[in-house]
């Protein structure tokens, strides 16, 4: 059984993020002795003296300076329940890529909004890169209510405007908190300065998330990664994606379109029966010459139901880099262990993450943090699943030269 | 598949991918329990094989125990062990006085030397995020320049396991199989695979090493963990950092930082 779970911290600049996760290793009694010195030290170094609890995770020398995160960051702590890796996002929108770049590693969100500001720019623009990315279970927290002075009034407005905003995307946030980071108040403890609020603490809220479910049950996906020949025998390599992979199974490659049998599966134990999603593992196929024209790329499937096969990818795509993408460019998709060059053939309602508001319903080209809906022409043939049926097959990277710059699900 | 068997899934996914990319790979192995569990992934990766280099960056420094279990166990698992020492800079009376300037001319020269010599595009590196705050940082797959700079103000962003797969050229590529372990992570597992280990981890007259390296930065803390069940238990109850015992990491607030935007592992 599985007993950690991942959650990234996400929202506006300096609403309070990393200085949440340094309370929140300081209630759980985290922080190792040396770092608890090494944060003091640091803070006696800064010019104003205020000790600092984001100084645990704004670990580069920039960052303390600044007091801004740049990166994302993980860090580990533990409840009786169970242990958690938090990962901490930066604020900044000119990070984008790192929040996203945390994002994709996590089951749940923690959203924060701090109480004197509000709803802001990057506020909105995480809680819509949430639902893009699949996160659907969410955590708020309404921070600094000190600045507010316990205002149950203000506390309402926020957590109605947030609410709302989260169900245009369909995610429904399992609760709402209000909390002071940096003093402690429904962090781990209950506060007596908030008396109207009866819902649980924060690190109460956290041990309600689930861990993300196994996809096991899943129809098979077993994308091959790598072929090995290893004393005249030959493996196919990979990880799987959903599903199982059994001894006897009969399985098709796509693209390639071929059948196979499978013999066993192979580990550096010995021969397996089978195999379940997330395992890494090696394929035996029974038929003699059934290896002709498997490599990398190829996904063997379930016979039915079958993934989508095809050489035209309509997808929801967000853009990562300061160099903007124009119609017509040439860029390489990288899906599961699929590569394919692909022309951007039409990029529709292109997007404001953050506002929402459609800048273009037919576009030339898109600018960082932008989303839009992009008609790929692939020079080859690929397969893919619904981002809601098979997570790893619904989505994929766009790289130029050798930078990844996009990111996309098609649905 | 419990939490081990994803950790170690994942890693034989993230090695896999730098062999299929990077023909001139090697394993940076430096003996201690982090980088000894990367030699036993990548032969769960390959089904007992190493199919490419074991690189040691020897400092003259470490312990006896660490050189008597690399040569064992490197002709054991059938490893291509490539060892370098910067003879020059030890030669000139190099000592870690200054803990920077012995790093960086010990471990970073020696590992760019290593470089050179043999020309390598990858490096698959044990390291973990819960070492020190500047690793945590990490990404899996991590381009270094020429100069063998760490860009960490502008990362290349990595999502849902596709990683940086092509290296300008004149950069190698750090890869760290590792980094979503935790370190009583490494002894569950340590102790579930039977991964042999050097024992001056365990307790003897009531002290042992938490982290190894050099004998001259290595301080024991007290201890009475004999053995791996013990060990497990002690790290479940404490709350002391890892690298408390290593002294690189404390000459000043960051020092970490410095040494490894100059290349430190």
């Amino acid at each position: 059984m599985r007993e950690d779970l991942k959650f990234v911290a996400v929202g506006h600049v300096d609403h309070g993020k990393s200085t949440l996760i340094g309370r929140l290793l300081y209630d759980t009694n985290s922080l190792p002795p040396d770092k608890m010195e090494e944060v003091r030290l640091a803070s006696e170094q800064a010019e104003d003296g205020i000790p600092e609890f984001a100084f645990v995770m704004d670990h580069l020398e920039e960052e303390r300076k600044n007091r801004v995160t740049i990166d994302t960051a993980q860090i580990f702590f533990r409840t009786p329940k169970r242990e958690y890796v938090i990962i901490d996002a930066p604020g900044h929108k000119q990070f984008l890529k790192n929040m996203i770049t945390g994002s994709t590693q996590a089951e749940a969100a923690l959203l924060l909004v701090a109480a004197e500001e509000g709803l802001q720019e990057q506020t909105h623009r995480h809680a819509y890169m949430l639902s893009l990315l699949g996160i659907k279970q969410l955590l708020v927290v309404i921070n600094k209510m000190d600045l507010v002075e316990f205002s149950q009034e203000r506390f309402e407005q926020i957590k109605t405007d947030i609410t709302k905003r989260l169900n245009e995307f369909n995610l429904t946030p399992l609760m709402v908190i209000p909390i002071v980071a940096n003093l402690g108040d429904n962090v781990a403890k209950k506060t007596e300065r908030m008396p109207w609020y009866k819902g649980m603490t924060l690190l109460a809220g956290l041990d309600e998330l689930q861990p993300a479910p196994s996809v096991e049950e899943n129809t098979l996906r077993f994308p091959v990664q790598d072929v090995y020949e290893q004393d005249g025998e030959k493996i196919l390599v990979g990880r799987v994606a959903s599903g199982t992979i059994r001894s006897g199974q009969d399985i098709m490659f796509h693209p390639l379109g071929k059948t196979a049998t499978v013999d066993y599966v192979k580990t550096l134990e010995g021969k397996q029966e089978k195999a379940e999603a997330g395992r890494s593992i090696g394929v035996v196929l029974k038929e003699k010459g059934a290896m002709q024209g498997l490599r990398r790329g190829e996904v063997a499937c379930d016979l039915s139901p079958s993934p989508r096969v095809g050489n035209t990818v309509n997808a929801t795509v967000f853009w990562m880099s300061g160099e903007p993408l124009k119609k017509g460019e040439t860029l390489e998709l990288k899906c599961a262990t699929q590569q394919v060059s692909c022309k951007v053939k039409k990029i529709s309602e292109r997007l404001n993450s953050s506002t929402l508001e459609i800048l273009a319903d037919d576009a030339d080209e898109l600018l960082d943090t932008e989303v839009a809906k992009l008609t790929l022409k692939a020079d080859g043939y690929l397969c893919m699943d619904p981002f809601e049926q098979v997570p790893e097959m619904g989505r994929f990277v766009l790289m130029r030269d050798t930078d990844t710059v996009a990111g996309g699900v098609v649905h | 598949m419990d939490k081990l068997d994803e950790l170690e899934s994942q890693s034989i996914y993230i090695i896999r991918e730098a062999y299929y990319h990077y023909k001139k790979l090697a394993v940076l192995w430096s003996i201690g329990k982090d980088s000894t569990t990367l030699v036993w992934l990548v032969r769960k990766a390959f089904f007992g094989k190493v199919p490419f280099p074991a690189l040691h960056i020897d400092t003259s420094f470490k312990f006896p125990e660490m050189y008597k279990f690399r040569d064992e166990y490197s002709k054991k698992w059938g490893m291509d062990l490539k060892i370098t020492m910067n003879k020059a800079a030890l030669d000139a009376g190099m000592t870690c006085e200054k803990k920077l300037d012995c790093c960086n001319a010990l471990k970073t020269n020696a590992l760019k030397m290593a470089i050179a010599e043999h020309g390598f595009e990858a490096l698959l590196l044990g390291i973990r995020r819960d070492e020190h705050g500047i690793r945590a940082k990490e990404r899996y797959f991590s381009p270094r320049d020429e100069s063998f700079q760490w860009n960490y103000q502008d990362q290349p962003p990595e999502l849902w396991d596709q990683y940086k797969s092509q290296a300008e050229e004149k950069t190698h590529i750090r890869v760290h199989p590792l980094l979503g372990w935790t370190e009583v992570d490494i002894w569950r597992y340590l102790k579930r695979e039977q991964v042999p280990i050097t024992d001056l981890y365990f307790s003897k007259q009531g002290k042992r090493y938490r982290s190894i390296g050099c004998t001259t930065c290595c301080n024991p803390i007290e201890s009475n963990a004999r053995n791996i069940d013990e060990v497990i238990e002690e790290l479940e109850t404490t709350n002391t950092s890892e690298r408390a015992g290593r002294a690189q990491d404390k000459e000043d607030t960051y020092t970490m930082q410095k040494l490894r935007a100059l290349g430190y592992m």
